[in-house]
């Protein structure tokens, strides 16, 4: 008869009739989209931008190729100053900071000389004079967990070469008790201290010594090809980045013990790479800001306390809401009660399309997403399910090949209330702990029809 | 007094979330107070001291079982647990099943490029799942009803500028190449096309030529394409109606193009004469109004520009047909359209009635439904599906109303309709026949029917027809006839 495709939404009589006709029939799984959005939906559906505005921001998004071209001290690079705080997330302020963020503020303020005790730093942040929180995102760069960017600590310098654009993150300091996780005992110190005198002079000479710029969107490439999803391993990453700088890390003319342990302590850090990940995906994601009508998100981050979403539509703008505790394994004898709510910037992951979007790429860690290879595979099928793209680079071999899910769609999230899923790390909701564990959360639910809201609200009359 | 077990197993390796997991299905375990099993990492061993945990000289590369125990005699269950848990779970059949759809435009990411859409969604929702088979380049049918006309002209508007048709929203019929979408019959391929602002008067058409295309062969129906009942409003403007006559009329195997609309605005019914005086393919215009043809008389037009006699269409159990015992007609409809042409027939005939979609304001029924008039209940509009499925699937509010209006004694004829199809219930006659007799048990009073259907329908014309008949209905494959015997017989008794 006919070798059209019908695609039935809706009553399921009408597939049935169809398929009474011996033709073939494709049903849509609809489930009615979140709670009083129907009319913003419709209205941003019809937006005679929208198309266009997506299209744009994907293309934009996708044709970005970040390089690391530096390495250099947030004071320099972002023009940070004493007193100057960056933090993870959407802006918050110290009253309402959680535990690891306000740990990682007062070793901050310890490792700048404003205190001599980071238990002084409580009254000096609880003030609000000489010190200042901002966002990384709003300068451009990405914090992992706590997220907490003093003016001397080093910052990888990642560059858009056709645009001259920049982004930037901290360097990777390990796992257990670490700033980020809001640790900040004297041997957290310690490290800090030796990665800013030390690690840091090194890999600035390093990168400036590399005859070709490390292309890092290119590694990203290659390490989900080998088992990374880029946000809860970064093995084969942090491997190909040592293959690429140890040569020249050899050759800076440092003393050969501090090369020696400065390899070592890469080479002993599978999340050393993380760093490079998160401004590699921020690039690509600024490159898809403000397009007007386009629905696409272009920030996930979270404080500790709230959620955050930016959209590329609605500029600026933060759409939150309370951060979930995630839901995973626990290190050690600690459990839920002694997790923090979800917190940092590194869903920047998510948002391009890795971390826990390219969970089928990494079956080494799938047990962080349900425990079986099905169930990873399941996870980045139904993340295609809110986005706008396939990331022709990013690709997973175990689904022949198929692009990464890229460009999370405002739309797309409220009409089948299937939230972004995110791999993370839990850091200890007390102030000094550090990480307690690892495992999966989504964003609020609430804060996509907010999005969503504020998108209705410009659509052109 | 609680007792550590610490024991290194060189050689064993499982990664960290895997260690993970077992650690915490351990400390599951009955009588452990506490468990451990890590790769002796620095850090691990860090976790493990910080518990209070004594572990040996290990390397990296040792596995730790860390167990602390209420009561020594748990030893080897909880050993046990530890090896239970690191024997990798393997789904026997690996479910790798991909999961259905959950939009439209993901669901024809996954088909070919010819894909048709077909939106039966709540209103609210048709429209968004509409954008996305129209951005994907895919036309559409909304069967949706309840969907704002602005969103409707919207989507209109948009297909229009990329050469996509949206059938609908409300568009209850639709057959592309054959394949009926929504409620439509199986009707014998041919070469006109039907553009249609109305679901069952399309199906009347659909019908009607295939009955006549059983004695004329080369008639039948290409393509039936509806445009939902608001596309010749004022607001709408024809935007669909044009676009289905710019491709019927690009196609080369349609000879015939017949419109059939409910009564449309009448400035778009003037520029829809001009867009179609200006094809190439010749158009019938089959809009129903006031003076205006009945769709018999369409389909009988649309038989002689091709060259055939219209046949005599047929009416079955006639001859148990008494005179009205009673002065008013009762019109008690599924089809809208069926229901229109009807009133304006019988407003011809009777003067004005009364109806829930009447034909002026001042002729509407609120929730009464029956009053002291001509009454004409079309039971598929909206006010009356809102929360319950169309009649032609849940008949019980007509039965209803049948059952009432032969207990009225001022009833003379009841006219119905019994529309047949894909969607339409397995076995209507079945439900409306039992009705059907038992208002009749009161006193003969008339009952006729107008059957749309053709004899290629699942629930076939005969069987459905015999039902009715034998229930002591007057049965008309015509609803311009059935309608004009119910006047007859109203008229006979005035």
């Amino acid at each position: 008869m006919s070798d059209t495709t019908i695609v039935t939404v809706g009553a399921d009589m009408f597939a049935e009739a169809v398929e009474g006709q011996a033709v073939d029939v494709e049903r849509v799984d609809w489930r009615p989209p979140m709670p009083g959005t129907e009319a913003d939906l419709a209205k941003v559906a019809t937006d005679p931008r929208r198309t266009e505005a997506n299209r744009r921001a994907v293309e934009a998004m996708l044709g970005v190729t970040a390089h690391l071209v530096d390495v250099a001290p947030a004071s320099e690079v972002l023009g940070l100053e004493k007193g100057q705080f960056l933090h993870a997330g959407p802006p918050i302020e110290w009253e309402r900071a959680s535990g690891p963020l306000r740990g990682a503020l007062m070793g901050g303020a310890v490792l700048e000389g404003l205190v001599d005790d980071a238990e002084d730093a409580v009254a000096l942040f609880e003030s609000g004079s000489s010190v200042s929180l901002e966002p990384c995102h709003h300068r451009s760069a990405v914090g992992p967990m706590a997220g907490v960017v003093t003016p001397s600590m080093w910052m990888w310098v990642l560059e858009d070469r056709s645009t001259g654009r920049r982004t930037y993150c901290s360097l990777n300091e390990g796992l257990g008790k670490v700033l980020r996780y809001g640790a900040y005992n004297d041997e957290v110190l310690t490290r800090l201290r030796w990665m800013g005198d030390v690690l840091g002079p090194l890999l600035q000479a390093a990168v400036r010594g590399t005859e070709e710029a490390t292309d890092v969107t290119g590694i990203l490439t290659q390490m989900l090809q080998m088992g990374d999803e880029a946000h809860n391993r970064n093995r084969a990453g942090t491997l190909m980045l040592l293959r690429d700088l140890s040569p020249a890390m050899v050759d800076a003319g440092f003393d050969s013990s501090d090369v020696a342990d400065s390899l070592r302590f890469v080479g002993g850090n599978d999340h050393f790479f993380l760093n490079l990940a998160m401004p590699a995906c921020k690039l690509a994601l600024d490159a898809g800001r403000d397009v007007p009508g386009s629905t696409m998100v272009v920030a996930m981050a979270r404080n500790g306390t709230d959620f955050g979403i930016q959209v590329s539509g609605t500029g600026d703008e933060w759409f939150t809401g309370p951060a979930q505790v995630a839901e995973g394994l626990f290190l050690g004898d600690y459990g839920p009660d002694d997790a923090n709510p979800d917190i940092g910037d590194s869903a920047i992951t998510e948002t391009a399309g890795i971390g826990g979007f390219a969970m089928a790429t990494a079956p080494a860690i799938v047990r962080l997403v349900g425990g079986s290879v099905p169930d990873a595979l399941a996870t980045t099928r139904r993340m295609h399910e809110i986005t706008l793209a396939e990331n022709p680079r990013w690709t997973v071999p175990v689904l022949e090949f198929q692009g990464t899910p890229t460009g999370i769609d405002v739309t797309k999230v409220v009409r089948t209330g299937i939230l972004p899923q995110i791999n993370t790390g839990m850091a200890g909701a007390v102030a000094g702990v550090g990480q307690v564990g690892a495992g999966l959360v989504t964003p609020p639910a609430e804060i996509f029809p907010k999005a969503l809201a504020a998108l209705a609200a410009q659509v052109p009359a | 007094m609680s007792t550590d077990h610490v024991e290194l197993r060189s050689g064993a390796y499982a990664d960290s979330v895997t260690l993970l997991q077992v650690s915490r299905a351990v400390q599951a375990a009955p009588g452990v107070a506490a468990a451990q099993v890590a790769m002796a990492t620095g850090l691990n061993l860090e976790v493990l001291t910080g518990m209070g945990f004594d572990v040996p000289d290990s390397s990296p590369n040792d596995m730790v079982v860390a167990l602390r125990l209420d009561d020594d005699a748990d030893l080897a269950a909880a050993l046990a647990a530890v090896d239970t848990a690191l024997v990798p779970t393997r789904p026997g059949s690996g479910d790798t099943t991909v999961a259905p759809p959950r939009t439209t435009g993901s669901a024809l990411r996954r088909t070919g490029s010819g894909a048709v859409a077909l939106v039966s969604v709540p209103g609210a929702s048709a429209t968004v799942e509409a954008m996305d088979a129209l951005e994907a380049g895919h036309d559409v049918m909304v069967f949706s009803d309840n969907v704002p006309v602005a969103e409707e002209v919207a989507l209109k508007q948009y297909a229009t500028s990329r050469g996509a048709l949206v059938m609908g929203p409300d568009c209850g019929t639709a057959v592309i190449d054959g394949v009926g979408l929504g409620f439509a019959n199986t009707v014998r391929p041919g070469r006109i096309g039907i553009v249609a602002a109305s679901g069952t008067g399309c199906q009347q058409l659909l019908a009607l030529l295939d009955h006549a295309g059983t004695s004329l062969p080369g008639v039948g129906v290409r393509h039936a394409l509806g445009v939902g009942g608001r596309d010749l409003s004022s607001a709408v403007g024809g935007l669909s109606t044009r676009e289905a006559l710019r491709r019927l009329d690009e196609d080369p195997d349609v000879d015939l193009v017949v419109v059939v609309s409910k009564p449309p605005a009448p400035e778009v019914a003037a520029s829809l004469q001009e867009y179609a005086d200006g094809l190439g393919t010749p158009v019938e215009l089959g809009l129903l109004g006031r003076g205006q043809r009945d769709l018999t008389a369409v389909a009988e037009s649309v038989l002689a520009r091709l060259g055939h006699a219209a046949p005599a269409w047929p009416s079955y159990g006639s001859d148990g047909t008494g005179p009205a015992s009673g002065p008013l007609l009762r019109g008690l409809f599924v089809g809208g359209t069926l229901c229109d042409e009807s009133m304006l027939m019988a407003t011809e005939a009777l003067g004005p009635v009364r109806s829930n979609i009447p034909l002026s304001d001042d002729l509407a029924l609120t929730d009464e439904l029956l009053v002291d008039d001509h009454t004409f209940v079309d039971f598929g509009d909206d006010a009356l599906t809102q929360g319950r499925a169309h009649p032609m699937i849940d008949p019980t509010l007509r039965n209803e109303q049948l059952a009432r209006a032969a207990a009225d004694p001022a009833t003379g004829v009841i006219l119905l309709d019994l529309v047949l199809g894909h969607g339409a219930e397995p076995d209507p006659a079945s439900l409306l026949a039992p009705a059907i007799e038992a208002a009749r048990a009161e006193r003969r009073i008339p009952v006729i029917v107008s059957l749309v259907g053709t004899e290629l329908d699942p629930q076939g014309l005969a069987a459905q027809r015999d039902a009715l008949v034998a229930a002591g209905a007057e049965v008309h494959l015509s609803n311009a006839a059935a309608t004009r015997r119910a006047l007859d017989l109203i008229g006979a008794r005035a």
